[in-house]
Formats: structure tokens, sequence, C-alpha cells
């Protein structure tokens, strides 16, 4: 077998920014005294006339990119997500979003996968800040094909993006012939009809794992990877609920308003099933090696089997 | 200044100032006090300083302007009808349901709203940013902003001031509508600010000052902001809140009050007399 080859999405992120450079020669980077860890450090060097450090500023760097974008520039913002979108929240909204200015966010650190440093710095809240911002497109990619596929693609959108990015190397999944990437496009990644997992995020991969655990224990699950949480997929999620009857959503995020909520929100209208959220159950996180927060915090494919096996058996 | 400019701005003004009680009473809502203190000043940007034309209001090297005050807005709202920007019959229909003018500027809807603002703090942030796009550009526009003395107390601002000097955005004027009033109360009962002069000159700018209701000293004060290279400009202004209308003037009380049938009557009275 093959090594899989693992990557943080964050370094995904810092090399698609310097790809983008070079097509286009007006985009501007902004960071807050992160250059190094966020990874646009390769910008910074590659383009030293085109990137801007606003030290330790976010709301002000927010309010710049805002500023730059209403002059018809092209900007990524990149901080930590706890600072992006809980720091700034304020300036997302009202500078970015109420103008729907095209400033693109870049943020990484997202996660208890943060691990050593702790609570304070694991943003578990940013998906449920920024999709309720109107407007507002919210990626969350699985791995580095998704992440860089994210940054293309907003390049195009024409309104303020957010897209997460984490710090923890995880494994790429998305080689695979046929693979496409479209905002607010879910992927069908398995087949199955006894229940649906739909998954963002590195628990993509984490339900890839879970789907083949549970085949040999005779529960055929799909498998969805839902990297736009905003605008989401109503279609492939309606689909999934009417066919399987069952969803059990994984992220990394606060089961409070993050997929969980997105995917509820969505087929209590179309076709109300059991809607059964894995994620950070309404508490912080703590430091440690991020492998070993994950399995605790039940963001693995132990835990998705475990509890698609039980919703089954609920069903 | 110029006689006949000076009599023509003082006309200008007169009809802003009736132009905001209209919206204010029209609206029986909105922030009276703090527009009468900027009227002169834009005045003079919109009718005697900045390149802007209402014919095109995305004009490329236009000079932008960043009401970072934006509870101020029916000042902006009564320059930019007044300059030819949109009809003076939306001005009556200021906070109205469907209205385009919205309680604070809003970029997408309305002619000559170069940002939207409103929650304090954020207008100068966005205007460091479309001077430093100025900057990259290579253009030749200017930046103009202004910001309440209240509005001090946001952390932002002083970012963004850091921001500015540190970028060396000399097409960046920053006005800071100094009244000593707050909804609060005077600022020096509530949290002040103060000294803003030496705390703009901390953070590398270069500080001007002027009296807010003398033609001669802003247009003084906006012609030694131009000449000035390598730092932003901050032009801290003295001004009355409420000027133009006694029962309004100094009075924290109208900061964001709409007055009744008769002090509409009589503010327009007082506004008409003193020309």
């Amino acid at each position: 077998m093959a090594d899989v080859i693992k990557k943080a999405t964050r370094d995904s992120y810092g090399e698609a920014l310097v790809e983008m450079g070079k097509v286009h020669d007006d985009l501007l980077v902004l960071v807050a005294d992160l250059a190094d860890a966020t990874k646009v450090e390769g910008f910074k060097k590659a383009y030293p006339e085109r990137f801007f450090d606003c030290g330790i500023a976010e709301a002000n760097m927010m309010g710049i990119a805002a500023g730059l974008a209403a002059s018809g520039k092209k900007v990524f913002a990149s901080s930590f997500a706890m600072f992006a979108a809980g720091r700034a929240f304020e300036i997302v909204r009202n500078s970015i979003g109420y103008p729907h200015l095209p400033v693109k966010i870049g943020a990484t650190h997202a996660g208890i996968s943060v691990g050593e440093d702790g609570a304070s710095h694991q943003c578990c809240e940013d998906i449920a800040l920024m999709r309720t911002i109107p407007g507002m497109t919210v990626i969350n990619p699985s791995d580095d094909i998704e992440a860089k596929a994210a940054v293309y693609a907003a390049m195009d959108i024409d309104g303020p993006v957010y897209i997460r990015f984490g710090r923890l190397a995880i494994p790429v999944i998305n080689d695979f012939d046929g693979y496409k990437f479209e905002v607010g496009k879910g992927v069908t990644l398995k087949d199955g009809k006894d229940a649906t997992i739909i998954a963002s995020g590195l628990l993509v991969n984490e339900a890839l794992e879970a789907a083949k655990a549970l085949e040999t224990d005779g529960i055929n699950a799909r498998v969805i990877n839902i990297h736009t949480i905003k605008p989401i997929d109503r279609d492939i999620i309606c689909k999934a609920a009417k066919e399987t009857g069952l969803l059990i959503t994984a992220e990394e995020h606060s089961v409070i308003g993050g997929l969980g909520s997105a995917v509820a929100d969505v087929v209590t209208e179309c076709c109300p099933v059991p809607v059964v959220k894995i994620g950070v159950n309404d508490e912080f996180g703590h430091s440690g090696p991020a492998p070993d927060l994950l399995k605790e915090f039940g963001l693995s494919a132990e835990n998705i089997v475990k509890v698609t096996k039980e919703a089954v058996a609920r069903k | 200044m110029d006689t006949v400019l000076k009599a023509e701005l003082k006309k200008k003004a007169a009809k802003i100032r009736t132009s905001i009680i209209d919206e204010v009473y029209s609206a029986k809502s909105g922030h009276p006090g703090g527009s009468l203190s900027i009227a002169d000043t834009l005045t003079y940007l919109y009718f005697a300083k900045m390149h802007v034309d209402p014919k095109n209001p995305k004009m490329a090297d236009r000079d932008r302007f960043v009401l970072s005050k934006g509870h101020c807005a029916p000042a902006l709202y009564a320059a930019l009808s007044l300059r030819g920007f949109f009809d003076e019959s939306e001005l009556k229909k200021l906070r109205h349901i469907g209205a385009m003018l919205q309680g604070h500027p809003d970029m997408k809807h309305t002619p000559g709203v170069d940002m939207s603002t409103g929650s304090l703090g954020q207008g100068i942030s966005a205007a460091c940013g479309m001077a430093l796009a100025g900057k990259i550009d290579s253009a030749g526009y200017k930046v103009y902003t202004v910001l309440g003395d209240g509005e001090l107390e946001e952390g932002q601002v002083w970012e963004a001031a850091m921001f500015a000097s540190h970028n060396k955005l000399d097409n960046l004027v920053a006005i800071i509508d100094n009244n000593g009033l707050q909804i609060d109360g005077k600022l020096s009962d509530v949290c002040s600010p103060m000294p803003i002069t030496d705390k703009f000159a901390a953070f590398g700018w270069h500080v001007i000052t002027m009296n807010a209701h003398d033609f001669d000293s802003i247009e003084k004060a906006f012609d030694e902001a131009e000449k000035i290279q390598y730092q932003p400009v901050a032009i801290v202004q003295t001004s009355v809140k409420g000027k133009g209308v006694s029962f309004m003037e100094n009075n924290a009380g109208w900061h964001g009050k709409a007055p009744n049938a008769e002090q509409y009557e009589q503010a327009l009275a007082e506004i008409n007399a003193a020309l």
C-alpha cells in the first residue's frame, strides 16, 4: 500500500496564493502578524510589494481589506480563525458583508486540531459566525487539493468568501479521477442506503474510514463531503435524507451553528429525518497533541462508526 | 478666502443645515447635533475641495470621502444632494421604508457614498485601505474621512492610526470633529480621549487644528494638509454640536433626537436668519 500523503491545508493555502499571485498581478495579501503561521510567507517572498502586514490588529486589517476591495483590488486577508471570524466579526459583518465587498478571508488554525495552544486559539465557532452574514460564502476544504481549488474558485466569486484551513497535516483524499470542485456543490464520495454521513473538513477522511468499517458490520453508509457550508447544497442533502432516512453530520466545529445545524436547517424543510450531529459538544477545548484531542472529542472514524451504528439501530 | 467664494459657501452651508433639519424632522429620528457640527466642513469639501463628478460617482480618480461617524449621514446626504448626486426629494424619505437613504450611509445604493459606515471606528480603516490602494496605483486622489471625537474611544481607530503612519499614507486626511459631546454626555465625563492632537502626533500623524465654523480657518487647514508628505494628516476641528440652531447647540440631548413641529420651524428660521 502506498504511503498516505499528508498535508496541512494552511500549507495548501499558502501555495495556492503564490500560484494566484502569478495569474493575478493585482492580487494583494494582508496578514495580522502571522505571516509564517498562516503560510502567506511564500506570497510575501514572491511578491513583497503586494504584501501588507497590518500588525496585531485584525479589526483594522478587515477594514483595510474592505477599503482596498472598494477601490477595485483583489485581496486576501489572513489570520487565525479565532481572530478573523471571532475578534473581527463585526468588522467583517459591517465593513465587508453589508457592502458585499469581494474580500477573501483565509482563516487558518481552525478547530480543535490547533492542539497545544489550547482553548483560547481553538476556534469552533467560526462557521456559525460567518454563515449568519448575508451573502457570505463559507468553505471548509477537506484536503490539500480541495483547499487549493477553493482558493482559486474564491477569486471568481463577486462577494465575500470565508475559507477555513487547518494546522494539522491531514491525508490527501481528493486525488481521484473525476474530482471536480464546484462552490456550493457537495460531493458524494461513497454511495449507500442505510444512512448518510455528511462531513466537512478533516472529518471527511474520517467519514470515509468509518463507512469502510461500517460495511464490514453490514451497514451501507453513504458519504458526502460538504465543502461549501454556505450556500449549502440542498439537493444532495435532501436526496440523501429521502433515500437513506438518516443523516449523521461530522465536523470539527461546535455542534451549534455549523455543518450539522446547516444540514438540519435544510432537512427540516424538505424531508425531516433524524440528524445526529458529531462535533464539539458546546464545550471549550484544551491543550494537547491534535490527534489525541480529535480522538478525545469524538472527531474520529471510530466515533462516527459508534454513533452511526447507534443511530441505525434506532431507525 | 476669496470673499465671493466665502459668501457662496455660507449659503451652501445654510442650505445643508436646513436640509439636515428637514431630513431629521421628516424621519422623526436621526442625529442632528453632530450633523450640524460638520456642515461647514462638508460644504468646503464638496464645493471647494474634492475632485468628484456627480454624473460619474464611481470615477476612478475621484477623491474619496468616508463618513466614519456614519450617524451624521443627514449632513452627507444634504451635501451630496446639493452637489447633484441625487435629487433633493430623496432627503425627505430618509429612514423611511423603501427609501434609498438609509439611517447610516449605504455605498451600494446611494450615489456618492464611497463606504458603508455606521459602526464607529470602522470608516477610518476602510479609508486607510482606499488610501493604500491609491498608493499602490500611484493615483493622485485623496481620501478624506470624518470621525467623531467620541468615536476615538473605539480601539480600532488607533489600529488604523498606526497603520496609516506606518504606511506613510499622505493621501489620507482624517478630520476629527471635536464638539466635546457624545450620547452619554461630555467626553470629559464619559471616557475622555483627550488630548486628541497629542495622540495623533504620537501616532506619527501631522496634526492641524481648525475652527470648524470659519471658512478661512477651514481653507487654511486643508491647504496645509495638501502640502504634507510621507505622513497622514489629522485635522482636529473645534466645533459646536448643533451649530446654527440655538437650542441644539452644545447640548448632548440633541445627539440623536428629532425636533417637534415648533422646534422645526424655529430651527429653520434661525438658520435662515443667520445668512
